[in-house]
């Protein structure tokens, strides 16, 4: 299977096998309007499979939204077609707007305009809880 | 300025100057009774509470000071859409200091945000209620004389009560504190709680479903309510409402110095014969609770 390489953009490598789809909704892709590339599935030699999204643009990548999600991943800023860094990212201390709150009692389901922001309280047992109604998030 | 949301906003220290402003008011009231002449406490009580409401107003008028507000949601600017931002930012320009309930959890954290002026949590949901924290610690103190080396009984509703949430939490902070959690298992307390809380600051504590198993043990008693509110399927609360009821007999085997504390308000959980009890200390708890909350609103005003 081929797919282009891209000239300048960014490469998010290492994916966990199945996340692709949900970092491309966490990063609202879909509203790009550029190329964009999932390969699902892709063999590894570090992960055995993984998961690639190819962005053919530059653009500010939500670190938070990738590090909650799979914060093994890398990113590869490409330009010329050259990949001029690397970053690698680790779990936020904090998210906005990632994830709702599935607590029908939290103050933040009935005030809509609330941001959704959840606290990373336990890193060893990567537990974050809901800032308001500290409901821990599945 | 600061805002009291959760218990764990106040350290031990600040806990101990609180209950020792407490025992002074108790001992020299008149003292207290022109501190915060001026001052206007507002009841925001967007759920209603007559007693926590009461006891607020209580303690802001024998400081001296007056008190505005409203007792539910359908008498406030929320039955026409308002956030509670909104309503908080309002009433900041028109009192001192804020208790505020709220059916919704997290709505006090919400309110802290935007007040000009220092917000008490009067309870939001199910979720914290500190100054309920507070009258417990002080009639713990007053009536054991101290807030160490203790078996705490906690019976009932140990998995929606948040009093005896922040109790735990409370308590924790404090040396040789034992829990005896009993509930039916349906009202288990919840895992987080034995994690995050006992195991990690490595409280000891059994769980039984029996009232009676460790009733000897026990320096307090703290009895709760199943509350309707919390449940969303009335069979459910039907069947668990009346699971346990203290009477004299089940204090049998009870120790003669043994407290038994309520946060009230009380359904069937204890019977009417155990309030002629001395050991019975839950109307005095609702007293502890009108001094508790005088010092402070001392505390949150900065009034020496």
């Amino acid at each position: 299977m081929n797919i282009d390489s891209i000239k300048n953009g960014i490469v998010i490598d290492h994916i966990k096998a199945k996340n692709g789809m949900k970092i491309y909704e966490a990063l609202n892709l879909k509203e790009l309007q550029c190329s964009v590339a999932i390969i699902t599935n892709a063999k590894s030699q570090k992960m055995e499979r993984k998961d690639i999204i190819k962005i053919d643009k530059e653009f500010d990548i939500n670190l938070d939204a990738l590090g909650f999600i799979d914060p093994d991943i890398t990113i590869n800023i490409v330009k010329d077609g050259k990949i001029i860094e690397k970053k690698h990212i680790e779990k936020p201390e904090k998210i906005i707007n990632i994830v709702k709150c599935k607590n029908p009692r939290c103050i933040t389901c009935v005030e809509k305009e609330l941001d959704q922001i959840f606290i990373l309280t336990d890193k060893e047992k990567n537990i974050y809880r809901c800032k308001y109604c500290e409901m821990r998030m599945n | 300025m600061k805002h009291l949301i959760d218990i764990k906003d106040l350290s031990v220290e600040e806990i101990k100057d609180l209950i020792e402003v407490a025992n002074d008011i108790i001992h020299s009231r008149e003292k207290y009774s022109h501190k915060c002449d001026g001052k206007k406490l507002a009841t925001l009580f967007f759920e209603p509470s007559t007693r926590t409401r009461l006891s607020f107003e209580a303690a802001m008028l024998e400081l001296g000071g007056n008190v505005i507000g409203f007792s539910s949601a359908n008498s406030s600017s929320t039955s026409k859409g308002e956030s509670v931002s909104d309503t908080i930012r309002t009433v900041g320009c028109y009192a001192d200091i804020i208790a505020m309930r709220h059916p919704k959890e997290g709505a006090a954290l919400v309110a802290s945000e935007k007040s000009i002026v220092p917000i008490i949590n009067a309870g939001d949901g199910g979720h914290n209620h500190p100054t309920q924290t507070l009258t417990d610690l002080l009639t713990i103190q007053c009536e054991k004389s101290r807030l160490s080396d203790l078996t705490i009984g906690l019976c009932g509703d140990l998995k929606f009560g948040r009093t005896v949430h922040s109790l735990i939490t409370a308590m924790s902070r404090y040396k040789n504190i034992k829990f005896i959690l009993i509930s039916p298992t349906e009202l288990k307390i919840p895992e987080y709680i034995k994690e995050e809380v006992l195991k990690k600051n490595k409280i000891e504590f059994k769980e039984t479903k029996d009232i009676e198993e460790y009733m000897n043990d026990l320096d307090i008693l703290y009895m709760t309510r199943v509350q309707k509110e919390r449940f969303f399927n009335e069979e459910d609360y039907v069947r668990l409402k009346d699971y346990y009821i203290l009477n004299e007999e089940k204090l049998k085997k009870a120790k003669k110095n043994l407290c038994i504390m309520h946060p009230l308000p009380r359904v069937n959980e204890i019977s009417k014969e155990v309030d002629e009890d001395p050991r019975a200390a839950y109307f005095r708890q609702v007293e502890y609770g009108k001094y508790i909350r005088m010092a402070l609103i001392l505390k949150m005003l900065e009034v020496h």
